[in-house]
Parts: C-alpha cells; sequence; structure tokens
C-alpha cells in the first residue's frame, strides 16, 4: 500500500466517523420526550420570533427526515448548531470560547503527565525489579485507579490555602486571547496550576506502565545484545537504543489519548469550575439545555476524531512497516 | 520457532504448564499473588455489599447526628454535610455501585461476546460489517456519549446499568473476535464440521469453552471500568437515584465537605472506588497474564487497550491470522 492510499483511507474513515456521531446525535435528541418544537425552541424568554426562525431552520416541525436533511445543512454549511437555553446566545460561538479554555488546561496537564510519565517508566524499566521499580509502579497504579474527581477534591483539601482552587477571574479572561500582561499570565497559570496537576495525576499512571513495558521489550530485542556486544556504553545503549524505539508506543498512544483526555476533562472541569466545554456540559444537564449538550456532544467526539486521525498520521510517520 | 503463531492459538498457557491439580482458577491463584489480592480485595467488597446494609449502624437516609461530625466512637467515619452516618452510606452505597458494576459489565460482556464470536465465526461480509461499526464506537468517547444518553433518558439503575453496558462491550467485541477467528481454524474444529457438526454445537461445544477464561478476564477489567463511569455519571447528577459511592462524592462535593476540612465525607468512597478498580485490575492481568504471557495487552492499562487506533488493532489481527 502506498502512502497516499494509507492516508486517504484514514481520512474515510475520520469522516464517516464524523458523520455517524452527527447522526447519532441526531437521533437521540429526537427520541426526547415531547415534540422537537419545544425541545430546541423552548429557549426562556425567547421572542416568538427567535422561536419561529429555529422552528423554521431545523424544520422542527417537519417530518423527521427532512429535520435530518435540514439538521446536517445547517451544521455543515451555516455552522448553526442552534441556540443556548441559558442565555439564548447560539452555540457554535460559546462553544468556541470554551473549547479554548479546555484545550489550554487539556495541553498542560497533558505535557505534566508525558513529563512525570516518561521519567517514572524510564527508570522503572531501567532499574527493573528493584525497589524504586516496585514503588513507581504501585504508585502509577493508584493513581491511575482513583477517580479523576476525587483526586481533585483531594488536592483542593489539601492546596485550598495556597492556590486558586475554582474558575478563572473571570469568564471573559480567556486561555488565548486574555490579554498580554504579566499579571493575567501570572492569574491564569495559577488558576491552572490544581486542575492540570489533577489531569496529570489521572494520566501519568498509564504513561507510567506503557513507557516501562516499551522499554523492557525493546531492552530485550537482538539489536540491543548487539550493540552490548559491540561494547557500547551502558548510556548509549538505553538512549539512543532502547529509549529512542520505545518512543513509539508512546507517542502514539499520547496521541490516541488526547481525545479522550478532552472529553475526560469533563470532571476535571466540575471540580475546579473551569470555564471549559466539561463545565458546558455539566451546566446543560443540569438545566436540560438540550441544544448546548447535543453541540457539546458533538464538538468532544469531533475533537476525539481528530486527535485519532493525527496519530494514525503520526504512526504511519514513524513506523512505515505498518502498510507493508 | 513459532514465533508469528501467537500461544494462544496452541492452547492456553495453563494447558501447557504441568498441571499441579486443581482447577485452573486455583492454579491463577497459587502462581500469582496479586490475583490474589485483587481477589480478596473485591471478595470484601463483595461481602460488605452483601451483609452490609443488616450490620449498619444507622440509617444511610435520615440524619443521625450534627453536620460534618468528625469520627467518633458513635460515628466511625464521620457524617456527611446532611447528618448522615458516613460508614452507613458506605455499606449501602457499595452495594449500588457494585451491582452497577457487575451487571454493566455482564451487559458488556454478553454484547460484546455475542458480537465477537459471531463476527469471528462467521467472517465474511458479517465480520467486516460488525468490526467497522465497533471501529466506530471505539472512537466515539463513552464517557460523554453516556452523559448525553443518561440525559436524554432520565436516570434510573436500569438506565445507568444499560447505559454503561452498551457502551463498554467494543473492546471485548474486539478480542473475543481475534480469539475466536483463530480457534474456528484448528484442526479439531475443522474435523467437527467434517464430521457434520451444526454451527451451533461447534461455538457452543468447542468455541465457547475457549474463549470463556480470556472473556471473563475482559469482564473482570469493565467492572472496573463500570463502576469507574458510575462515579462519574453520579458526579453529573445524572447517575443512579440514591445512594452509592459516586453520589456520595457528588454529594461531599455540592456541600463543600474539601473546604470545610471534612475529609472523612469524600475519602472512604474515592478510596473504595479505587481499591475497588485495582482489585479488578489485578485479577484481570494476573488471569490474561496466565493465559497467554505473549498476548502482552496486560502489560498495558485497561484504557490504553481501549484507545488502540483500529489500525494497530487490525495490523494486530492481519498478523495473528497470517500465523
Amino acid at each position: 500500500m502506498h502512502r497516499a492510499d494509507y492516508v486517504i483511507k484514514r481520512i474515510a474513515f475520520a469522516l464517516i466517523t464524523v458523520f455517524v456521531a452527527i447522526t447519532i446525535n441526531f437521533i437521540l435528541f429526537r427520541a426526547l420526550p415531547g415534540s422537537a418544537v419545544s425541545n430546541f425552541s423552548r429557549a426562556p424568554h425567547a421572542s416568538p420570533e427567535l422561536r419561529a426562525t429555529l422552528t423554521h431552520e431545523f424544520g422542527l416541525d417537519q417530518p423527521l427526515w427532512k429535520q435530518y436533511v435540514l439538521y446536517l445543512d445547517q451544521l455543515i454549511v451555516h455552522r448553526n448548531m442552534g441556540v443556548s437555553f441559558a442565555d439564548n446566545q447560539p452555540v457554535t460561538t460559546e462553544l468556541a470560547g470554551k473549547l479554548k479554555n479546555t484545550l489550554g488546561m487539556v495541553f498542560v496537564g497533558t505535557l505534566f503527565a508525558i513529563v512525570i510519565g516518561i521519567v517514572t517508566g524510564f527508570v522503572s524499566a531501567w532499574r527493573r525489579s528493584g525497589v524504586v521499580d516496585h514503588v513507581s509502579t504501585n504508585t502509577a497504579i493508584v493513581f491511575y485507579a482513583l477517580p479523576t474527581q476525587f483526586i481533585g477534591m483531594m488536592l483542593i483539601f489539601l492546596f485550598a490555602k495556597y492556590l486558586p482552587t475554582a474558575g478563572m477571574r473571570n469568564e471573559v479572561n480567556t486561555f488565548f486571547s486574555g490579554g498580554s500582561t504579566w499579571s493575567s499570565i501570572k492569574d491564569i497559570g495559577l488558576h491552572m496550576m490544581l486542575p492540570a496537576i489533577t489531569l496529570a495525576l489521572t494520566l501519568f499512571g498509564e504513561y507510567t506502565l506503557v513507557v516501562r513495558s516499551a522499554m523492557l521489550e525493546t531492552l530485550g530485542e537482538d539489536y540491543v545484545l548487539t550493540a552490548r556486544a559491540k561494547g557500547l556504553p551502558q548510556r548509549r545503549i538505553v538512549v539512543s537504543h532502547a529509549l529512542r524505539n520505545a518512543m513509539l508506543p508512546i507517542v502514539t498512544l499520547v496521541a490516541l489519548s488526547l481525545g479522550f483526555i478532552v472529553a475526560g476533562a469533563i470532571l476535571v472541569e466540575i471540580v475546579f469550575s473551569w470555564p471549559g466545554i466539561g463545565q458546558a456540559v455539566y451546566e446543560a444537564v443540569a438545566t436540560r439545555d438540550y441544544p448546548m449538550l447535543q453541540g457539546a456532544f458533538l464538538v468532544l467526539t469531533l475533537s476525539v476524531v481528530f486527535f485519532n486521525f493525527i496519530a494514525d498520521l503520526l504512526y504511519f510517520k514513524l513506523d512505515p512497516r505498518i502498510t507493508e | 520457532m513459532k514465533t508469528v503463531e501467537p500461544a494462544i492459538a496452541e492452547g492456553t498457557a495453563l494447558e501447557a504448564r504441568p498441571s499441579k491439580g486443581g482447577s485452573p482458577v486455583v492454579q491463577v491463584l497459587r502462581e500469582r499473588k496479586s490475583a490474589l489480592l485483587g481477589l480478596f480485595i473485591v471478595g470484601f467488597f463483595v461481602l460488605v455489599a452483601v451483609i452490609g446494609p443488616s450490620l449498619a449502624p444507622y440509617s444511610p437516609n435520615v440524619p443521625s447526628g450534627p453536620v460534618y461530625a468528625a469520627p467518633s466512637a458513635h460515628h466511625v467515619l464521620g457524617t456527611d454535610g446532611s447528618g448522615v452516618d458516613v460508614l452507613s452510606e458506605m455499606m449501602y452505597g457499595g452495594r449500588t455501585s457494585l451491582i452497577v458494576g457487575f451487571a454493566a459489565a455482564l451487559v458488556a460482556m454478553i454484547v460484546g461476546g455475542g458480537i465477537g464470536v459471531l463476527a469471528g465465526y462467521s467472517g465474511g461480509a458479517t465480520d467486516v460489517g460488525l468490526m467497522r461499526m465497533t471501529d466506530y464506537f471505539l472512537v466515539i468517547p463513552d464517557l460523554v456519549l453516556m452523559i448525553v444518553i443518561a440525559t436524554v433518558f432520565g436516570p434510573s439503575l436500569s438506565h445507568v446499568i444499560l447505559v454503561i453496558g452498551l457502551l463498554l462491550w467494543t473492546t471485548t467485541a474486539r478480542i473475543v473476535r481475534s480469539q475466536v477467528k483463530s480457534i474456528r481454524e484448528r484442526v479439531y474444529v475443522r474435523r467437527a464440521r467434517s464430521l457434520g457438526a451444526s454451527h451451533r454445537r461447534i461455538v457452543v461445544q468447542h468455541i465457547l469453552p475457549q474463549v470463556a477464561p480470556l472473556l471473563i478476564a475482559t469482564t473482570v477489567l469493565t467492572i472496573a471500568y463500570a463502576i469507574f463511569d458510575e462515579s462519574a455519571l453520579a458526579f453529573l447528577g445524572v447517575g443512579v437515584p440514591g445512594i452509592s459511592w459516586g453520589t456520595m462524592l457528588e454529594h461531599a462535593f455540592e456541600r463543600t465537605a474539601m473546604t470545610e476540612g471534612a475529609w472523612w465525607a469524600f475519602v472512604p468512597p474515592g478510596l473504595a472506588i479505587g481499591l475497588v478498580v485495582i482489585g479488578c485490575y489485578l485479577m484481570g492481568q494476573a488471569i490474561e497474564d496466565a493465559l497467554n504471557p505473549r498476548l502482552r495487552v496486560a502489560h498495558l492499562s485497561i484504557r490504553t487497550w481501549r484507545v488502540r487506533s483500529p489500525q494497530t488493532v487490525t495490523d494486530e489481527l492481519a498478523k495473528d491470522e497470517a500465523g
């Protein structure tokens, strides 16, 4: 198989997945009790005009198949996901701002997790079956097993006196657009500490175990034995022979899990009232704000599909053997 | 040297090892101390879930002391934000959490096992179709879809079980399918077929017993996952009505137990969930390791193994089939 074929295949897979997700999204929310008209245009304080516009745009009083076609049309052509019940604002604009906040926090948290995971996993494999290995592997498993919200609550309990534990100073102050002054950066950084650390603590265990097993696997390969037989220094064997090859599963794992991390960040965001997509999901669930929930689900699924696609390409780049 | 052929195709490692007697379960436990530890942890919580409610000192719903009373002789684990005894809540709540965990894992086992066997045994278009469907489900984020479904259909015990179970079957389906595919081509199955055995007989008599241990290992890991998801759903307010470990965490969070310094309101449910997850993980890992030391999924964690790209999995399956 050629490179182009592979890329085309992966693009096709990603597009079909997006389509499946959109369809599930449509069906689920049309299965709601009550009529579509009342479910999607019953925004409180909505003017009759707004209601009429929504009903017309999404064909809420039309037969189901027509609604589906209109839904696709509005979503893809007009980037219209309806109007949030909370404040009558378009869902698309609201989610765009929140996605930035989520991505910022997830990025920092994942980075922490990768660093801790690689260091502990590497040390574990290096000192295999020793005390360090046991301590590091068992710590990894414990953090891996604890519920995300529990870790977050423990951090609030322990660090509430020293670090801010709830959201950002104001919601306008988004991660990437929040001004360039030093104090603003410091403010965001401080607020991001606990959420990012929580995320890192829930994630690093998995990375530790994977890095460790990937390292052990490459250390057992013939080329490592050859390197040893050649009399290469230990350090060089481990770093340029074993670690380099062990990076393959690590890189893909990180890229693959990134999408799921965005989704899993929901719990972290709720605990620290971080104004991201997860918080939006939480509020939408509490107020039965269906258009918002529908939009958030779609955005989260799209991000997973996107990161999956990137992971596939990355895997291909790192290991061309997969197409042979 | 059989390098390409997976060891599992040549019979399980348990069969290959000289038997010291006893059932395979006993052998796994004898050889892996971690499995014993896992069994002990899970067994303990199951026991508490069964007999706990009759031992509980107070009602799990009615306040029996002041709000956030520290642990004392009267309230061994203190009281929560509405004055309810935490120990009693733990005992009743454990029952709900474990019921959700086990029942959802059972649903996932039946659906995943069924689809896996059907796809692996039929092959051809059925196989391709079912596996494509699994690929798509694998990519859609479970937790978010669970939240959406639970919100749309309203929270109840059976809804939560079904929602979790019906979204956790994908991994089981993949694993079962690849094993059924290799068993189907073994000599004894071919012989049975040429002797005129029906499909039903081949599946029930020859294939299911071979797949069963792996299916059980996967299901044990799924229990851990389901309990995790239950607590997440509860945290968003779309969990089981009534008391569970997940709702206990949610209540403690809502009533700001963290800043009140009332650690006893959230540490017990959090640790209990963590312990059960570790118990299931140790058990599942040990069974998998014992079955096939070369299978390697066991070295990774449950989540890792869930997020492997469909392409990677397909490649591995292709390798399996080549062997």
